[in-house]
Protein backbone atom coordinates (compact mmCIF):
# COMPACT_ATOMS: atom_id res chain seq x y z
CA UNK A 1 0.00 0.00 0.00
CA UNK A 2 1.28 3.39 -0.58
CA UNK A 3 2.04 5.97 1.40
CA UNK A 4 0.00 8.35 -0.53
CA UNK A 5 -3.49 6.01 0.31
CA UNK A 6 -2.31 6.44 3.88
CA UNK A 7 -2.91 9.80 3.78
CA UNK A 8 -6.74 8.93 3.06
CA UNK A 9 -7.71 6.24 4.48
CA UNK A 10 -9.87 6.04 7.94
CA UNK A 11 -10.63 3.33 10.50
CA UNK A 12 -13.77 1.63 9.48
CA UNK A 13 -15.48 1.21 12.13
CA UNK A 14 -18.76 3.26 12.48
CA UNK A 15 -18.23 4.04 16.22
CA UNK A 16 -14.49 5.86 14.54
CA UNK A 17 -16.39 8.02 12.01
CA UNK A 18 -16.77 10.91 13.87
CA UNK A 19 -13.84 10.63 16.11
CA UNK A 20 -10.42 12.98 14.97
CA UNK A 21 -7.95 10.52 16.15
CA UNK A 22 -9.34 7.75 13.45
CA UNK A 23 -7.58 9.31 10.51
CA UNK A 24 -4.03 8.36 9.82
CA UNK A 25 -3.80 5.00 10.53
CA UNK A 26 -0.78 4.11 12.54
CA UNK A 27 1.55 1.41 10.89
CA UNK A 28 3.32 -0.78 13.11
CA UNK A 29 6.03 -3.19 12.74
CA UNK A 30 5.99 -2.38 8.95
CA UNK A 31 7.79 -3.22 6.13
CA UNK A 32 8.30 -1.15 2.99
CA UNK A 33 9.58 -1.78 -0.11
CA UNK A 34 9.66 0.38 -3.34
CA UNK A 35 7.87 -0.31 -6.52
CA UNK A 36 8.91 2.17 -8.95
CA UNK A 37 6.54 4.10 -11.09
CA UNK A 38 6.81 6.35 -13.89
CA UNK A 39 6.88 9.73 -12.65
CA UNK A 40 3.62 11.46 -13.12
CA UNK A 41 3.80 15.63 -12.41
CA UNK A 42 -0.21 15.86 -13.64
CA UNK A 43 -0.98 13.56 -10.72
CA UNK A 44 1.15 15.35 -8.09
CA UNK A 45 -0.59 18.70 -9.09
CA UNK A 46 -3.71 17.30 -9.04
CA UNK A 47 -3.14 15.43 -5.25
CA UNK A 48 -1.36 17.93 -3.36
CA UNK A 49 -3.66 20.28 -2.60
CA UNK A 50 -5.88 17.49 -1.15
CA UNK A 51 -2.73 16.21 1.33
CA UNK A 52 -3.15 16.29 4.78
CA UNK A 53 0.88 17.42 5.34
CA UNK A 54 0.87 17.60 8.84
CA UNK A 55 -0.72 13.78 9.14
CA UNK A 56 1.88 12.49 5.99
CA UNK A 57 4.67 14.17 8.28
CA UNK A 58 3.70 12.07 11.28
CA UNK A 59 3.53 8.68 8.88
CA UNK A 60 6.48 9.55 7.92
CA UNK A 61 8.39 10.05 11.54
CA UNK A 62 6.34 6.83 12.37
CA UNK A 63 8.05 5.17 9.91
CA UNK A 64 11.29 5.85 10.20
CA UNK A 65 11.74 8.00 7.12
CA UNK A 66 13.64 10.72 6.02
CA UNK A 67 11.31 14.09 7.87
CA UNK A 68 9.19 16.15 5.14
CA UNK A 69 9.54 20.16 5.10
CA UNK A 70 7.36 21.92 7.49
CA UNK A 71 4.92 23.58 5.50
CA UNK A 72 3.53 21.65 2.32
CA UNK A 73 5.38 22.61 -1.26
CA UNK A 74 3.75 24.89 -3.56
CA UNK A 75 2.53 23.94 -6.85
CA UNK A 76 4.60 25.94 -9.02
CA UNK A 77 7.50 24.15 -7.29
CA UNK A 78 6.47 21.03 -8.80
CA UNK A 79 8.24 21.74 -11.73
CA UNK A 80 11.82 23.81 -12.95
CA UNK A 81 12.33 24.97 -16.33
CA UNK A 82 15.55 23.97 -18.31
CA UNK A 83 17.32 24.86 -21.31
CA UNK A 84 18.62 21.97 -23.65
CA UNK A 85 19.98 21.62 -27.03
CA UNK A 86 17.26 21.61 -29.57
CA UNK A 87 16.36 18.83 -31.52
CA UNK A 88 18.02 18.03 -34.60
CA UNK A 89 20.18 20.92 -34.34
CA UNK A 90 23.79 19.71 -35.53
CA UNK A 91 25.17 22.67 -34.25
CA UNK A 92 23.97 22.57 -30.93
CA UNK A 93 23.50 26.64 -30.90
CA UNK A 94 20.31 26.50 -30.60
CA UNK A 95 18.33 26.22 -27.37
CA UNK A 96 14.77 25.31 -25.97
CA UNK A 97 13.26 26.25 -22.64
CA UNK A 98 11.24 22.69 -21.38
CA UNK A 99 9.66 22.23 -18.41
CA UNK A 100 10.56 19.46 -16.22
CA UNK A 101 9.86 17.49 -12.86
CA UNK A 102 11.78 19.52 -10.17
CA UNK A 103 14.05 17.07 -6.97
CA UNK A 104 10.61 18.75 -4.97
CA UNK A 105 8.72 16.48 -7.73
CA UNK A 106 10.53 13.82 -7.89
CA UNK A 107 11.03 13.30 -3.55
CA UNK A 108 7.24 13.24 -3.25
CA UNK A 109 6.84 10.65 -6.36
CA UNK A 110 9.13 8.66 -4.19
CA UNK A 111 7.62 9.11 -1.09
CA UNK A 112 3.83 9.23 -2.16
CA UNK A 113 3.46 6.86 -5.16
CA UNK A 114 6.84 4.41 -4.26
CA UNK A 115 7.26 3.78 -1.20
CA UNK A 116 4.51 1.26 0.12
CA UNK A 117 3.87 -0.59 3.21
CA UNK A 118 4.35 -4.14 2.31
CA UNK A 119 4.05 -6.25 5.50
CA UNK A 120 2.64 -4.96 8.96
CA UNK A 121 -0.24 -3.83 10.79
CA UNK A 122 -2.37 -0.01 10.57
CA UNK A 123 -3.27 0.83 13.44
CA UNK A 124 -6.65 3.29 14.53
CA UNK A 125 -6.11 5.81 16.98
CA UNK A 126 -9.53 5.62 18.05
CA UNK A 127 -10.78 2.12 19.06
CA UNK A 128 -7.25 0.09 18.76
CA UNK A 129 -8.59 -2.28 15.77
CA UNK A 130 -5.56 -3.31 13.64
CA UNK A 131 -5.79 -3.82 10.28
CA UNK A 132 -3.05 -6.18 8.98
CA UNK A 133 -1.36 -5.95 5.89
CA UNK A 134 0.10 -8.92 3.93
CA UNK A 135 1.90 -8.93 0.30
CA UNK A 136 0.94 -5.04 0.42
CA UNK A 137 -2.86 -6.11 0.48
CA UNK A 138 -4.63 -4.70 3.86
CA UNK A 139 -7.50 -6.61 5.15
CA UNK A 140 -10.29 -3.98 5.82
CA UNK A 141 -12.94 -6.70 6.43
CA UNK A 142 -14.89 -5.96 9.51
CA UNK A 143 -16.55 -9.06 11.46
CA UNK A 144 -20.08 -8.79 11.34
CA UNK A 145 -20.13 -7.20 15.13
CA UNK A 146 -17.87 -4.07 14.19
CA UNK A 147 -19.27 -2.93 11.33
CA UNK B 1 -27.15 -20.99 -15.69
CA UNK B 2 -27.83 -19.79 -12.06
CA UNK B 3 -26.40 -16.48 -11.48
CA UNK B 4 -23.92 -16.28 -9.35
CA UNK B 5 -25.06 -14.13 -6.31
CA UNK B 6 -28.01 -16.07 -6.33
CA UNK B 7 -25.33 -19.24 -4.87
CA UNK B 8 -22.75 -18.32 -2.79
CA UNK B 9 -21.37 -15.32 -1.53
CA UNK B 10 -18.56 -13.43 -3.73
CA UNK B 11 -16.00 -14.64 -1.51
CA UNK B 12 -16.96 -18.29 -1.39
CA UNK B 13 -17.79 -18.07 -5.04
CA UNK B 14 -14.57 -16.42 -6.66
CA UNK B 15 -12.26 -19.54 -5.00
CA UNK B 16 -9.42 -19.95 -6.87
CA UNK B 17 -10.42 -22.12 -9.31
CA UNK B 18 -13.16 -19.47 -10.36
CA UNK B 19 -11.03 -16.76 -10.11
CA UNK B 20 -8.40 -18.18 -12.44
CA UNK B 21 -11.54 -18.91 -14.53
CA UNK B 22 -13.03 -15.98 -14.59
CA UNK B 23 -9.39 -13.77 -14.98
CA UNK B 24 -8.72 -16.21 -18.39
CA UNK B 25 -11.57 -16.18 -20.00
CA UNK B 26 -11.01 -13.71 -22.83
CA UNK B 27 -14.69 -13.06 -23.74
CA UNK B 28 -14.77 -12.29 -19.98
CA UNK B 29 -12.03 -9.85 -20.77
CA UNK B 30 -13.42 -8.69 -23.61
CA UNK B 31 -16.56 -7.45 -22.53
CA UNK B 32 -15.20 -6.05 -19.21
CA UNK B 33 -12.32 -4.24 -21.20
CA UNK B 34 -15.34 -2.59 -23.31
CA UNK B 35 -17.43 -1.88 -20.30
CA UNK B 36 -14.30 -0.70 -18.31
CA UNK B 37 -13.65 1.85 -21.47
CA UNK B 38 -17.49 2.91 -21.62
CA UNK B 39 -17.54 3.87 -17.58
CA UNK B 40 -14.35 6.25 -18.70
CA UNK B 41 -16.15 8.14 -21.55
CA UNK B 42 -18.99 8.77 -19.03
CA UNK B 43 -16.40 9.89 -16.22
CA UNK B 44 -14.92 12.25 -18.36
CA UNK B 45 -12.05 12.75 -16.83
CA UNK B 46 -9.73 15.62 -17.78
CA UNK B 47 -6.88 15.19 -15.62
CA UNK B 48 -4.96 11.73 -14.03
CA UNK B 49 -7.43 10.74 -11.19
CA UNK B 50 -7.31 8.99 -7.63
CA UNK B 51 -9.85 6.29 -8.67
CA UNK B 52 -11.23 4.14 -6.53
CA UNK B 53 -12.53 0.76 -7.80
CA UNK B 54 -15.20 -1.11 -6.45
CA UNK B 55 -15.24 -4.81 -6.78
CA UNK B 56 -11.76 -4.42 -8.68
CA UNK B 57 -11.21 -8.18 -8.61
CA UNK B 58 -8.34 -9.23 -10.18
CA UNK B 59 -7.58 -5.94 -11.83
CA UNK B 60 -8.68 -6.30 -15.35
CA UNK B 61 -10.56 -2.71 -15.28
CA UNK B 62 -7.33 -1.33 -13.07
CA UNK B 63 -4.79 -2.25 -15.32
CA UNK B 64 -7.14 -0.01 -18.13
CA UNK B 65 -6.75 2.73 -15.51
CA UNK B 66 -3.40 2.79 -15.55
CA UNK B 67 -2.45 3.03 -19.18
CA UNK B 68 -1.75 6.53 -20.90
CA UNK B 69 -3.69 8.48 -22.58
CA UNK B 70 -1.44 7.46 -25.43
CA UNK B 71 -2.71 3.67 -25.13
CA UNK B 72 -6.55 4.72 -25.00
CA UNK B 73 -7.54 5.72 -21.28
CA UNK B 74 -8.61 9.24 -21.22
CA UNK B 75 -6.35 11.55 -19.16
CA UNK B 76 -4.46 8.72 -18.35
CA UNK B 77 -2.69 7.04 -16.32
CA UNK B 78 -4.62 7.67 -13.35
CA UNK B 79 -3.55 6.13 -9.93
CA UNK B 80 -6.60 3.85 -8.47
CA UNK B 81 -7.21 1.81 -5.36
CA UNK B 82 -9.29 -1.27 -5.55
CA UNK B 83 -11.88 -3.27 -2.88
CA UNK B 84 -12.55 -6.67 -3.66
CA UNK B 85 -13.79 -9.22 -1.18
CA UNK B 86 -12.49 -11.99 -2.92
CA UNK B 87 -8.82 -12.84 -1.45
CA UNK B 88 -8.33 -15.60 -4.45
CA UNK B 89 -9.29 -12.12 -6.64
CA UNK B 90 -7.07 -10.11 -5.29
CA UNK B 91 -4.10 -13.01 -5.33
CA UNK B 92 -4.41 -13.12 -8.66
CA UNK B 93 -4.31 -9.36 -8.77
CA UNK B 94 -0.92 -9.61 -7.42
CA UNK B 95 0.27 -11.96 -9.57
CA UNK B 96 -0.03 -9.58 -12.67
CA UNK B 97 1.52 -6.94 -10.34
CA UNK B 98 -0.82 -4.42 -11.23
CA UNK B 99 -0.41 -0.39 -10.00
CA UNK B 100 -3.80 -0.35 -7.81
CA UNK B 101 -3.27 -0.72 -4.14
CA UNK B 102 -5.53 -3.90 -2.95
CA UNK B 103 -7.81 -3.71 -0.11
CA UNK B 104 -9.14 -7.07 0.53
CA UNK B 105 -13.12 -5.11 1.85
CA UNK B 106 -16.48 -5.49 1.48
CA UNK B 107 -18.23 -2.23 -0.12
CA UNK B 108 -21.27 -2.69 1.89
CA UNK B 109 -19.27 -1.96 4.81
CA UNK B 110 -18.71 1.34 3.79
CA UNK B 111 -16.03 3.10 2.35
CA UNK B 112 -12.83 3.92 4.97
CA UNK B 113 -11.76 6.98 3.30
CA UNK B 114 -11.69 10.40 4.73
CA UNK B 115 -13.86 12.67 2.88
CA UNK B 116 -13.17 13.92 -0.63
CA UNK B 117 -10.51 11.62 -0.96
CA UNK B 118 -11.55 10.24 -4.47
CA UNK B 119 -11.89 12.13 -8.22
CA UNK B 120 -14.02 9.55 -9.66
CA UNK B 121 -14.98 5.93 -9.16
CA UNK B 122 -16.51 3.35 -10.93
CA UNK B 123 -17.58 -0.46 -10.76
CA UNK B 124 -17.73 -3.13 -13.33
CA UNK B 125 -20.08 -6.06 -12.49
CA UNK B 126 -19.79 -5.57 -8.76
CA UNK B 127 -22.75 -3.61 -7.53
CA UNK B 128 -25.52 -6.74 -7.37
CA UNK B 129 -23.52 -8.59 -4.60
CA UNK B 130 -24.44 -5.71 -2.74
CA UNK B 131 -28.07 -6.80 -2.50
CA UNK B 132 -27.22 -10.36 -0.53
CA UNK B 133 -27.17 -10.40 2.76
CA UNK B 134 -25.14 -13.30 3.74
CA UNK B 135 -26.16 -13.46 7.66
CA UNK B 136 -29.06 -12.47 9.49
CA UNK B 137 -27.36 -9.44 11.08
CA UNK B 138 -27.15 -7.54 8.14
CA UNK B 139 -29.76 -6.62 5.40
CA UNK B 140 -29.13 -5.49 1.81
CA UNK B 141 -31.10 -2.25 2.36
CA UNK B 142 -28.43 -1.31 5.14
CA UNK B 143 -25.47 -2.76 3.17
CA UNK B 144 -26.60 -0.25 0.23
CA UNK B 145 -26.90 2.27 2.26
CA UNK B 146 -23.52 2.33 3.78
CA UNK B 147 -21.63 1.61 0.43
CA UNK B 148 -23.76 4.85 -1.03
CA UNK B 149 -22.94 7.12 2.05
CA UNK B 150 -19.80 6.14 2.78
CA UNK B 151 -18.76 6.73 -1.68
CA UNK B 152 -20.59 10.01 -1.36
CA UNK B 153 -18.97 10.89 1.53
CA UNK B 154 -15.86 10.02 -0.18
CA UNK B 155 -15.66 11.36 -3.48
CA UNK B 156 -14.95 15.09 -3.85
CA UNK B 157 -17.73 17.57 -4.92
CA UNK B 158 -17.79 17.33 -8.19
CA UNK B 159 -17.14 14.36 -8.75
CA UNK B 160 -18.73 11.15 -10.39
CA UNK B 161 -19.10 7.16 -10.17
CA UNK B 162 -20.31 5.10 -13.28
CA UNK B 163 -21.10 2.04 -11.59
CA UNK B 164 -22.40 -0.83 -14.23
CA UNK B 165 -24.36 -3.76 -12.78
CA UNK B 166 -26.04 -6.27 -13.91
CA UNK B 167 -29.85 -6.25 -12.08
CA UNK B 168 -31.55 -9.19 -11.78
CA UNK B 169 -34.64 -7.62 -12.41
CA UNK B 170 -36.22 -3.73 -12.44
CA UNK B 171 -37.15 -4.28 -8.66
CA UNK B 172 -33.35 -4.56 -7.79
CA UNK B 173 -32.20 -1.92 -10.00
CA UNK B 174 -34.64 0.49 -8.73
CA UNK B 175 -33.58 -0.31 -4.83
CA UNK B 176 -29.85 -0.04 -6.58
CA UNK B 177 -30.49 3.82 -7.64
CA UNK B 178 -32.94 4.64 -4.62
CA UNK B 179 -30.65 3.87 -2.72
CA UNK B 180 -27.96 6.06 -4.51
CA UNK B 181 -30.12 9.04 -4.49
CA UNK B 182 -30.78 8.96 -1.03
CA UNK B 183 -27.24 8.87 0.18
CA UNK B 184 -27.31 12.47 -2.18
CA UNK B 185 -25.85 11.45 -5.17
CA UNK B 186 -27.60 12.75 -8.62
CA UNK B 187 -28.14 9.67 -10.65
CA UNK B 188 -29.27 8.41 -13.99
CA UNK B 189 -29.43 5.02 -15.43
CA UNK B 190 -27.93 4.23 -18.71
CA UNK B 191 -28.37 0.85 -20.85
CA UNK B 192 -26.67 -0.14 -23.72
CA UNK B 193 -28.37 -3.03 -26.07
CA UNK B 194 -31.55 -2.49 -23.92
CA UNK B 195 -33.90 -5.40 -24.41
CA UNK B 196 -31.18 -7.66 -25.80
CA UNK B 197 -28.95 -10.57 -23.72
CA UNK B 198 -25.56 -7.97 -23.96
CA UNK B 199 -27.72 -5.16 -22.29
CA UNK B 200 -25.32 -3.50 -20.41
CA UNK B 201 -27.14 -1.42 -17.34
CA UNK B 202 -24.89 1.97 -15.70
CA UNK B 203 -25.63 3.86 -12.93
CA UNK B 204 -23.83 7.38 -13.36
CA UNK B 205 -24.06 9.37 -10.32
CA UNK B 206 -22.59 12.88 -9.74
CA UNK B 207 -21.48 14.87 -6.66
CA UNK B 208 -22.73 18.21 -6.58
CA UNK B 209 -21.26 21.53 -5.45
CA UNK B 210 -18.32 21.70 -7.52
CA UNK B 211 -16.91 21.61 -11.20
CA UNK B 212 -17.26 18.86 -13.16
CA UNK B 213 -13.29 19.25 -13.93
CA UNK B 214 -12.13 15.51 -13.32
ZN1 LIG C 1 -11.26 2.75 14.88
Amino acid sequence: MKILTLNFLTCARKLCKSSNTAFPLHPQDAELEIVEQDMNVEFLRNILPRLMWEELSGVVGELGLPALPPTVPTLESLTEKKLKAAENDPTGMNVVEVEVPSQVALDLHRLLLETCVKEGKLVCGSCGHEYQVREGIANFLLPGHLV
Amino acid sequence: MSRPEDTLPPDLFYNDTESRKYTTSSRIQKIQSDMTHRALDLLSLTHSSLILDVGCGSGLSGEILSASDAQGTPAGPHVWVGFDISASMLGVALEKEVDGDLFLADAGQGVPFRPGTFDAAISISAIQWLCNAESSEESASGRLSRFFNGLYASLRRGGRAVLQFYPKNDTQKTMISSAAIRAGFGAGLLEDDPGTKNAKTYLVLTVGGGELDG
